[in-house]
């Protein structure tokens, strides 16, 4: 080791870093200093920057500008190789394993040391690995069999196993049951017991009070400062992170709810490995309000949503819509009874290298005046293209872009603004606003309030919970593919919601706390 | 001293003049290799080349067969520009042309005595009919029972192969053949008329020409071509927006195959007026028209320029064979060379390189 730096404390600095792409400069001069031993968190909305100035520590993108200082030195970082050869770590929020291999395979895979595979010498290490920083684990699992946070614990294991001192954690607790995420707090603080440091990205104030020593917050691509957990508050912190008042001022009219639109009588559906995804789960939706499903993703929104759209078989239980028993309609009978559809996975609605035009007639090309016989009115195409663009001021440099070069707010516009058009009586909407910046959000925000004043009856699957309380009128609980409860949005207890969302309250508990509660206030 | 290591990017945005300067240098890159492979050969890359040019485009007499082989290129080409389109990996255009030559000489040998305006139609209708059935069984597979189309479409070539063998050298034998492992020849009613003088037989040509128009119109005019081009680009989204998956995997097959049959119905009675051995009627037109569409980058008007290119390029090839004293595999390791160029230089599309010292 060289010189020591004055910051001596420091593992790691980056220094001024910019990193741009054709369009958007994902990190503008932002600066990080991470101590030795700390849980540092990176704090930030969605597209702050925080990921991006990751992927530079970790050697996937390079800088266009700045330092970085690992342990007093000067460093260039090609590739995520020489990342862990300077004992950096990441795990992304999508994780990189083998579904068919066994954890200690999963775990030793691409290290080039080996030529036969160190079966024994590998599961003796994992396993004192997994003793060391309190994992139960099971080297010869599969990793197919595993629950997220199991899989997150591999993740975690194949860093330790190279001999990573500074883990960088991409959003860990997203795909986390609470249980799972206490569980990860408590792995965390045993690593940095041991003298680790982990970095950890997150946009949730909860987390960060929680579990780290030190913040560092992200705005527009810019660290804003870095703070002492202990001496910030969360409101504080929210103030920084979106850098003007928090709250969303919703112009929200009152609308008289009409009749049933959607009833879901004990619907049970599986996922893709043929286990219940969705149990016996009746909801109904009104015309004139938005539904909203609260819940950890993971819990059967996307199974419950593919099986009302048609996309995915059922294994009982009758789906009604306007009367008419749905529950044997193909997809596009569906729609035609008048179902729109904005899925939580955007690129399956939409057709990423054909143009806006032929993204906007997806779901009307085959009537008239889009379909005029066996032809396509081009005209027609045109005009509607336009009227689209127009109507819902959706940016893009005329109509023959191909879609997915348009921003993500702006591919969100559009999409709604397709299906909207189609004035459907039901609306399934999932995850409307993730990954969308501030502006892009309340604009999607308006005009789903605006479907509900129009008399459209809107179902809103949501793991922002602060997104689905704002709009929802009523609001169900989900968790483990079951309703934990069901109230009106306004008299929500956000107590309750928690446990449910937790699955530490059930159905028949919640109407007997709220009995003991209504008798406690009469 | 460290190397400059080579990165991929994915591409955020692209030029409009990526996809032809990306082709371009696939292709240049693949004549490089070419001329290599000439150079190791011992032969003169440059006056390879220039023999090549000569022998497809130099001549009255090159200039014709270079259109005759055009002919089959373009019915095949147009079909694969389509069936890829919509994603269906139909790799058995040859052996759905060769189904389509013996649907054509049966019927050539069962009513020879009708007048050739009945004839003549009722062999391209059933040319196409022979090669969409044998299309239609790999399109079957893939959407009954989720069997790769790339497969079976190849496994096929190879028995429709051996039906076309199975047929010359026994029940199908003529009786004036001398032994020959032909048919007789076609009555004169069944023999799609030339050009004087040449085998261009044209309305074979006109045939093609017009449905590279109608696949063209198909796909950028019609519900059903919009269909082909989104469950080509995202099946999830076809899905999604209810379109009917079955139809569309076996209609664009059934097309593709069906004009693949037509290219050897044109064959057997536009050139050789009787069923042949196999490698007697297609040189493996069924594989060149897949670099023929990817060529084209399956814009099914392209592909008219590319299947006289390519064309051009197997009359040149057989003329340096001869004057070169060249192994008869050269046209193929070309055919190779370019297609294995041309789609690595797709990856230029959607990636950009990245030198770092």
């Amino acid at each position: 080791m060289t010189s020591a730096l004055p910051e001596s404390q420091a593992t790691v600095i980056l220094r001024g870093i910019v990193k741009r792409f054709p369009g958007v400069t994902a990190n503008n001069g932002a600066n990080l200093e991470v101590r030795k031993g700390e849980i540092h968190a990176l704090l930030g909305e969605n597209g702050a920057g925080k990921t991006s100035l990751m992927n530079v520590l970790y050697g996937i993108y390079h800088p266009d500008e700045g330092e970085i200082w690992v342990n007093g030195q000067k460093v260039t970082i090609h590739s995520p190789q020489d990342a862990i050869r300077l004992g950096i770590g990441m795990i992304h929020q999508q994780y990189r394993l083998v579904q068919t291999h066994s954890v200690t395979e999963n775990v030793v895979l691409g290290l080039k040391e080996y030529f036969f595979f160190p079966e024994k010498a590998a599961r003796a290490h994992i396993l004192e690995l997994a003793e060391k920083y309190g994992m139960k684990m099971d080297p010869d699992a599969r990793i197919w069999q595993l629950s997220a946070g199991e899989q997150q614990r591999v993740e975690i294991l194949k860093a330790l196993y190279r001999g990573v001192k500074i883990l960088i954690m991409d959003e860990p607790t997203a795909m986390l049951t609470p249980g799972e995420a206490m569980e990860l707090l408590h792995i965390l603080r045993r690593m940095t017991a041991e003298g680790l440091t982990v970095i950890f990205i997150t946009h949730k104030l909860e987390e960060v009070v929680e579990v780290s020593n030190r913040v560092t917050v992200m705005r527009q691509g810019k660290s804003i400062t870095t703070l002492e957990t202990t001496k910030t508050t969360q409101s504080e912190l929210a103030q920084l992170m979106v850098g003007r008042d928090v709250l969303f001022h919703l112009d929200k009219k009152a609308v008289e709810a009409g009749a049933d639109v959607l009833k879901v009588e004990r619907l049970n559906v599986m996922n893709d490995k043929g286990l219940p995804a969705v149990v016996d789960l009746s909801l109904d939706v009104r015309a004139g309000e938005i539904f909203g499903i609260a819940g950890v993703s993971g819990n059967g929104q996307r199974e419950l949503v593919e099986a009302v759209t048609g996309l995915r078989p059922i294994s009982g239980g009758r789906i009604i819509v306007n009367g008419q028993d749905i529950t044997q309609s193909p997809p596009r009978a569906r729609i035609k009874s008048g179902i729109g559809f904005v899925p939580g996975e955007r690129w399956m609605a939409l057709i990423p290298g054909m143009s806006v035009a032929d993204n906007m007639i997806l779901k009307n090309y085959a009537r008239p005046p889009i379909g005029n016989g066996p032809l396509l009115d081009r005209e027609a195409v045109a005009a509607h293209t336009e009227s689209l663009i127009k109507e819902y001021a959706i940016s893009t440099p005329d109509r023959h872009t191909p879609i997915k070069r348009l921003s993500g707010g702006n591919i969100q516009r559009a999409l709604l603004a397709r299906e909207i058009s189609e004035k459907p009586s039901l609306l399934i909407v999932a995850q409307p606003t993730s990954g969308l910046d501030v502006g892009a959000t309340e604009t999607i925000w308006n005009l789903l309030l605006e479907e509900r004043a129009r008399g459209a009856a809107v179902l809103l699957i949501s793991d922002d919970l602060k997104e689905a309380l704002a709009l929802s009128d009523r609001l169900a609980v989900i968790f483990e593919g079951q309703i934990m409860g069901q109230f009106a949005a306004r008299e929500a207890n956000l107590e309750h919601i928690g446990l449910m969302m937790a699955g530490a309250l059930r159905p028949g508990l919640a109407a007997a706390k709220d009995n003991s509660t209504a008798g406690e206030s009469a | 001293m460290k190397l400059p290591r080579i990165r991929f990017e994915k591409r955020l945005t692209s030029p409009r003049w990526l996809p032809v300067a990306s082709l371009a240098g696939g292709l240049a890159l693949a004549m490089l290799t070419i001329a290599i492979i000439f150079a190791v050969l011992g032969v003169n890359p440059l006056v390879a080349f220039q023999r090549i040019f000569q022998g497809g485009f130099g001549s009255a007499y090159g200039l014709q067969e270079t259109i005759t082989k055009t002919i089959p290129l373009i019915l095949a080409g147009v079909g694969l520009t389509l069936a890829f389109k919509g994603r269906m990996y139909n790799i058995g255009a040859e052996g759905q042309l060769l189904i389509g030559a013996i649907f054509a000489t049966g019927i050539a040998r069962a009513f020879p005595d009708w007048p050739s305006f009945l004839l003549i139609p009722a062999l391209f209708i059933v040319g196409f009919l022979g090669g969409a059935l044998w299309a239609a069984i790999p399109a079957v597979l893939k959407t009954r029972f989720r069997v790769d189309e790339v497969l079976t479409s190849l496994m096929l070539v190879y028995v429709a192969n051996e039906a076309v063998k199975f047929l010359v050298y026994g029940p199908w034998r003529g009786s004036d053949t001398r032994g020959f492992p032909i048919t007789d020849e076609f009555s004169a009613a069944a023999q799609i008329p030339s050009i004087k003088s040449t085998r261009i037989h044209y309305p074979t040509l006109i045939v093609a020409i017009l449905l590279a128009i109608l696949v063209y119109l198909l796909l950028t005019r019609t519900k059903l071509g919009y269909e082909i081009r989104v469950t080509g680009e995202n099946p999830d989204a076809s899905r999604y927006a209810g379109m009917d998956y079955q139809k569309i995997a076996l209609l664009v097959m059934i097309i593709s195959g069906g004009l693949a049959g037509l290219a050897g119905m044109g064959e057997v009675a536009g050139i050789h007026f009787r069923l042949r051995p196999p490698e007697a009627i297609s040189p493996g037109y069924g594989f060149t028209a897949i670099i023929v569409a990817w060529l084209a980058r399956l814009n099914p008007l392209a592909a008219i320029l590319t299947s006289f290119l390519l064309g051009g390029l197997l009359v040149g090839g057989d003329a340096i064979q001869i004057a070169l004293n060249l192994p008869a595999a050269t046209v193929q390791i070309f055919n190779g060379v370019i297609l294995l160029f041309v789609i690595a230089s797709e990856l230029f599309n959607q990636y950009k390189l990245r030198l770092e010292v």
